[in-house]
C-alpha cells in the first residue's frame, strides 16, 4: 500500500495502542482524536487507575490540600479508548506488531506509542526496603500510604536524597510540624539539578525551616525492630538517626525492561527516538510504527548540541505526546519536530523554584536579578560562552525573557544591565556542579550522548 | 508628506472615539519612532508581551525623567515618593508585597471573594436609584459611583469625601495623558498636578493618622499597621501607595464598565445572551479587556540597554510606549481581532498588562465589571444607545466615554 | 470537577486564588497549591478562575454544564496555545 493510502487507512480504521496510561499517554490519545483519528485506540497501564497527575502527590497531597486518590487528570475531550488498566506490558514483537501483556493477552497494533515513564528507584538492599515504614513516592498508592503514616504523628521522618522530591517531602513534613532529617550524598540539596551555588541557598532554606539536613553523607543501613518496622538509619559518618518513617528519594528508573529483547534502542537511559518521536531500533535505525513520548524517551535537541536528552518534566510529557500523536497520523511533510525547551518547577518551603534550559550543562552562573541572600533571584547559566539555562526563586515572571536568551544562544556572561542587578550579580562564578560521573539524586534533565543506540549508564544508584 | 505623525494622531482627541485604525497602522511598523527625543511605540502583541517581561526595561521614574519625560515626578516636587507602579525591583516588589498583605493571597486570600455580596448590593442600590427615569447617563449614575464606593470601602476612605478628592484626582489623571504633557500651558499644568498630589496626600495623611490611632478593618489601617517579613511601609510610602490605589481603583474600572455597556449595546445579541445567562459575564469581561481595554497604553517605561525588537534597535535611555490596545487587536495573535465575541475560546489579552507590573487590582476589577454588566443587562428593559459614538474623555491612556446616554423602557425588579 | 494547572506556565498572578480561594491557594509568594478535584459547589468560582488566568494555565473539565452556551464548553480547551 502506498504510504499516503496507508495513512488514510490508519486514520480511518487503524489500530493504535498506547502503552502507558499516565500524562503523556492521555495527552497523546486526546491529540489523536482531536486530529481526526477514528480507528481503535487501546490504552495499556500497569496501574489500576485512569490517568492521574503526579506532581500534587509530593506537594498538595502531603500538605493535606488534596486527596491522593483524587488527582485525576481532566480530559480535553472524549477519547473513546479501550482501557487495559492494571496490566503491565511485558513484551513487544515488532515484526508481528504485537504487545504482550502480563495476563498473557496480546494486543495487535498498526502504530504503537510507548509512554511507560519511570518508576521510583527503590532502596537497593531488598530486606531493608521491605521494612514497614520504608516508602518511595511515585504513584498514587505510594502517596496514600505515606500520607497515612505522616498523619499518624511519626516521631521523625528520614528522607534519603535531597533532590526535588526529597526536598518537597521534607518541606511538607515541616509544614505539618513533623520532625525530619534529610540525608544527601552530595554537598547540598538540589546540587545535581542546579549546582552548588543554588544548592547552598536551598540548604539554608531547609535549615531555616527546621530540617535536620545532613550533607556529604551516605546511608549505610536501615535498621528494623523485631516486628519488622524500621527504627533507625545508619549514616556513613557513624551517626544513627532514630526514625519511624523512611522515604527513599533516589531518583527514577526508566521502564524499559519489558522491551529488552524487542530490538528497540531501549536501555536504562530510556528509549532513543528521533526529533519526530519515532523510536530507533538497537542498530540506530529509525522504526516506522513505534513512537515514544514522555519520561521514557530520549531525543536529540538542536539547542543542546543534538545530544539526546532524557527529561523527567511534566511539560515535556505533554509537549512530546502531542508531537508524537500528531506525527503518528501525519505524512512526512506535515510532521513536526519536538523542540521543547526544558522547563521545570518545584515548590518547597513556600518558595517557587523554576528552571528553563539545561542547568546541569552550566559551567558558570551569574545572578542576573535579585539576590541569593533574599532568596528571590534569577540565576543564568553559561556554557561555552552562551546562555544555556536559567533558574528563578520567587521570580518567575522574568523567566520567559531568559528562555528566549537560551533559544537565541545569547552570549554569556550577559553584556547588558537588567533591573534589580546587585553587585553580586556582576560577575559570573563557577556553577559548581558535582562531577557528572558521581550520582546525584535530582537530575531532571540527563544528557545521554549522541548515539541513539548508546546504552551506557552514567548515572548509577548509590551502592552502600 | 504633510499629514500629522501617527503619534500625534493617536494622542489627538479627534480620534479618541475610534483609535483602532491608527493602531492597525502602528502595527505595520515593528517600532514606531517619528521624532528625535520622542517615544518608541510598540503595537504588536508578541513584542509587547516580550517587553513587559524584559528586565532591560525600567519603570523607575528617575530613569524616565532622564529619558526626557516630564513625568518623573520625584519626592521634592510633590512631597510624595513614587508609588510602586513607578519603581523597579527590589523596591517595587517590596512595596507591592506589603500592599498585597491587606488585599490578597497568601496573607488575605478571601478579602475580594468576601466582597461579592457587598458589590451586588451596591449595584442593586444604584439601579434602584434610576427610579422612573427612562434615560440615564451610565457614567455619572452608575459606572463612576460604583467603583468609587467600592474603593472607598476597601481603603477606608469616607464615601462622602468623594467630591473633595475628585477635585484632586482629576488633574492627576489628566497628567497621565500624553497630549497634555506637550500642551502649551506646561508649567501651569505641572503646577496644578503637583498641588493636587500634595492636597490628596495631605488628605490621606490625616486619615492615615486616624487609622494609626484607631485601626479599622480596611486597607489603610492594615497598610499602617503591617508588620510582615518586609517590615512596615514608611508613612510616605503608605501615602503614595494609597494615592495609587485610590486612583487606580476607580479611574480604570469606570471605563471598563462604560466601555462594556457601550459595546454590548452595539452588539445587542450578546446583551440578550448575558441577560439570559449571567455566567456569560465572565467571558464578556475578558473579551472587553481585549476589545476595549480601559488602559490603552503603558507610557512609563525606559530602556536601560539597547534593545532589539524585530530588527529595530531601541537605544538605551529611550522612552517606550507599549500600546496594549493595539496588541489586543493584533491579527497575528487573534483570529478576526476586530470582532467582539465573548465566545471566542482564546482571550489571552493584554488588558491588565503582564509581568511584575500586571494590574494589582485585576481580580476586583473583574468582579466589579462582571456584576455591573450582568445586572444592567438583566434589569434594564430594552436599553438602547442615545448617542453613538458618545463623547469621550480627553485621556488617550485611560480611554473611555465621558458620558453614555442610554434610554430604556423601564427597570425590572 | 477535575482540574490541572500547567505550572510551567503559571507566573503567580494569583487570579485563581483571589477568585476561587477554596480551590487555589498561594503557598508563599508565588507557589500555587490547588485541589485537583474541586467540589461541585465551586463550579461558578472555578469557571471565573479558569477564565481569569492571565497565562491560561488552568485546564478543568466538567464545567460545560454551567449552561448550554458554547463558551463554557470552550473553556475545556482553555489550554490555548
Amino acid at each position: 500500500m502506498p504510504a499516503e493510502d496507508f495513512l488514510q487507512w490508519l486514520r480511518r480504521e487503524g489500530r493504535i495502542v498506547i502503552v502507558g496510561a499516565s500524562l503523556a499517554g492521555l495527552r497523546a490519545a486526546e491529540t489523536l482524536r482531536a486530529e481526526g483519528f477514528a480507528g481503535s485506540l487501546t490504552m495499556i497501564g500497569d496501574e489500576p487507575y485512569e490517568p492521574y497527575d503526579r506532581p500534587p502527590l509530593s506537594k498538595a497531597v502531603l500538605l493535606g490540600k488534596a486527596s491522593p486518590h483524587r488527582t485525576d487528570l481532566p480530559r480535553r475531550l472524549e477519547i473513546d479508548a479501550k482501557w487495559r488498566l492494571g496490566v503491565a506490558a511485558t513484551g513487544l514483537d515488532m515484526t508481528a506488531k504485537r504487545v504482550r501483556l502480563a495476563d498473557g493477552d496480546e494486543v495487535e497494533y498498526d502504530r504503537l506509542l510507548i509512554a511507560t515513564g519511570v518508576r521510583a528507584r527503590p532502596w537497593p538492599k531488598e530486606s531493608e526496603a521491605q521494612l514497614d515504614g520504608v516508602f518511595v513516592l511515585r504513584t498514587r498508592d505510594d502517596a496514600a500510604a505515606l500520607l497515612r503514616r505522616l498523619q499518624a504523628s511519626p516521631r521523625r521522618v528520614f528522607v534519603i536524597g535531597a533532590g526535588f522530591t526529597g526536598s518537597e517531602i521534607a518541606s511538607a513534613c515541616r509544614a505539618q510540624g513533623v520532625a525530619v532529617t534529610l540525608a544527601e550524598r552530595g554537598g547540598a540539596p538540589l546540587v545535581g539539578a542546579l549546582g552548588g551555588v543554588i544548592g547552598a541557598v536551598a540548604a539554608e532554606l531547609q535549615r531555616e525551616n527546621g530540617v535536620d539536613l545532613r550533607t556529604g553523607v551516605m546511608v549505610t543501613a536501615l535498621e528494623g525492630d523485631s516486628m519488622g518496622r524500621v527504627r533507625a538509619a545508619h549514616l556513613s559518618d557513624g551517626s544513627v538517626v532514630e526514625t519511624d518513617v523512611v522515604v527513599v528519594c533516589l531518583g527514577a528508573t526508566r521502564n524499559t525492561e519489558w522491551l529488552e529483547s524487542s530490538g528497540l534502542g531501549a536501555g536504562p537511559r530510556g528509549i532513543a527516538c528521533d526529533a519526530g518521536c519515532r523510536a530507533f531500533d538497537f542498530r540506530g535505525i529509525v522504526t516506522d510504527d513505534v513512537y515514544v513520548a514522555g519520561d521514557v524517551a530520549r531525543s536529540p535537541h538542536p539547542l543542546f548540541g543534538y545530544q539526546f536528552l532524557s527529561l523527567e518534566h511534566w511539560g515535556n510529557a505533554v509537549a512530546q505526546a502531542e508531537v508524537a500523536a500528531h506525527n503518528m497520523i501525519s505524512s512526512g511533510a506535515d510532521r513536526r519536530p519536538h523542540l521543547w525547551v526544558p522547563a521545570f518547577w518545584s515548590s518547597q518551603f513556600g518558595v517557587n523554584i523554576k528552571s528553563v534550559g539545561v542547568p546541569s550543562m552550566g559551567e558558570q552562573i551569574m545572578i542576573a536579578q535579585g539576590s541569593l541572600a533574599e532568596r528571590r533571584f534569577v540565576g543564568v547559566y553559561g556554557y561555552q560562552g552562551r546562555v544555556i539555562a536559567a533558574v528563578s526563586f520567587d521570580n518567575t515572571r522574568w523567566l520567559q525573557f531568559y528562555e528566549r536568551l537560551i533559544e537565541t544562544a545569547t552570549p554569556f556572561p550577559l553584556e547588558f544591565p537588567t533591573v534589580d542587578r546587585r553587585p553580586e550579580g556582576r560577575q559570573p562564578v563557577p556553577a559548581d556542579f558535582p562531577d557528572p560521573s558521581l550520582p546525584t539524586h535530582g537530575p531532571t534533565v540527563t544528557l545521554s550522548g549522541y548515539s541513539p543506540s548508546d546504552r551506557r549508564l552514567v548515572f548509577t544508584p548509590a551502592r552502600h | 508628506m504633510t499629514h500629522a505623525s501617527l503619534l500625534h494622531r493617536i494622542t489627538d482627541y479627534a480620534n479618541r472615539a475610534n483609535p483602532y485604525p491608527l493602531y492597525e497602522e502602528l502595527r505595520r511598523t515593528p517600532v514606531l519612532h517619528e521624532e528625535d527625543g520622542g517615544p518608541y511605540l510598540v503595537g504588536s502583541y508578541w513584542d509587547i508581551l516580550g517587553l513587559l517581561h524584559d528586565p532591560r526595561i525600567s519603570s523607575d521614574a528617575g530613569n524616565l525623567a532622564a529619558a526626557g519625560a516630564d513625568e518623573g515626578v520625584g519626592a521634592e516636587e510633590t512631597g510624595l515618593p513614587p508609588s510602586f507602579i513607578r519603581l523597579d525591583p527590589p523596591e517595587h516588589d517590596r512595596l507591592r508585597r506589603i500592599a498585597n498583605r491587606s488585599f490578597g493571597p497568601p496573607h488575605c486570600p478571601r478579602r475580594i471573594d468576601a466582597m461579592r455580596g457587598e458589590l451586588a448590593d451596591i449595584v442593586s442600590g444604584l439601579i434602584d436609584g434610576f427610579g422612573d427615569a427612562r434615560q440615564i447617563d451610565v457614567v455619572d449614575q452608575f459606572a463612576y459611583p460604583f467603583p468609587v464606593t467600592v474603593i472607598c470601602r476597601l481603603l477606608g476612605v469616607p464615601r462622602e469625601d468623594e467630591p473633595r478628592f475628585r477635585a484632586w484626582v482629576e488633574p492627576i489623571v489628566a497628567s497621565l495623558d500624553p497630549q497634555t504633557q506637550t500642551g502649551e500651558n506646561e508649567a501651569e499644568r505641572l503646577q496644578s498636578t503637583r498641588e493636587a498630589r500634595v492636597q490628596l496626600g495631605l488628605y490621606l495623611a490625616e486619615l492615615v493618622e486616624q487609622r494609626r490611632r484607631e485601626p479599622g478593618n480596611d486597607m489603610l489601617s492594615e497598610l499602617v499597621t503591617s508588620h510582615g517579613p518586609d517590615g512596615p511601609m514608611t508613612t510616605m510610602e503608605v501615602l503614595s501607595t494609597s494615592v495609587l490605589l485610590l486612583i487606580a481603583g476607580h479611574e480604570t474600572t469606570v471605563n471598563l464598565i462604560t466601555n462594556g455597556m457601550l459595546t454590548l449595546l452595539r452588539y445587542p445579541e450578546f446583551l440578550r445572551k448575558l441577560r439570559d445567562d449571567p455566567g456569560l459575564a465572565v467571558n464578556v469581561v475578558e473579551e472587553l479587556l481585549r476589545y476595549e481595554p480601559p488602559v490603552q497604553l503603558v507610557p512609563q517605561r525606559t530602556s536601560i540597554a539597547d534593545i532589539e525588537v524585530r530588527g529595530v534597535t531601541i537605544p538605551k535611555g529611550s522612552r517606550i510606549w507599549l500600546v496594549l490596545a493595539a496588541g489586543n487587536r493584533d491579527p497575528e495573535r487573534f483570529e478576526d481581532p476586530d470582532r467582539f465575541d465573548p465566545y471566542r475560546g482564546d482571550i489571552q489579552h493584554l488588558g491588565f498588562g503582564s509581568g511584575i507590573h500586571s494590574c494589582f487590582g485585576a481580580p476586583l476589577a473583574r468582579l466589579e465589571a462582571q456584576i455591573a454588566l450582568s445586572e444592567l443587562a438583566r434589569r434594564l428593559d430594552d436599553p438602547r444607545l442615545l448617542e453613538d459614538p458618545p463623547p469621550y474623555r480627553q485621556n488617550a491612556v485611560l480611554r473611555g466615554p465621558r458620558h453614555l446616554a442610554v434610554g430604556f423602557e423601564g427597570v425590572r425588579p | 470537577m477535575r482540574l490541572v494547572v500547567d505550572l510551567n506556565r503559571c507566573q503567580g498572578y494569583a487570579q485563581c486564588a483571589f477568585l476561587a480561594p477554596d480551590v487555589f491557594a498561594l503557598h508563599g509568594e508565588e507557589s500555587l497549591v490547588y485541589n485537583p478535584q474541586a467540589e461541585e459547589g465551586q463550579r461558578e468560582r472555578l469557571a471565573r478562575a479558569v477564565a481569569a488566568c492571565p497565562v491560561q494555565a488552568i485546564l478543568a473539565d466538567g464545567l460545560d454544564d454551567v449552561d448550554e452556551e458554547p463558551a463554557e464548553a470552550g473553556q475545556e480547551t482553555s489550554h490555548a496555545r
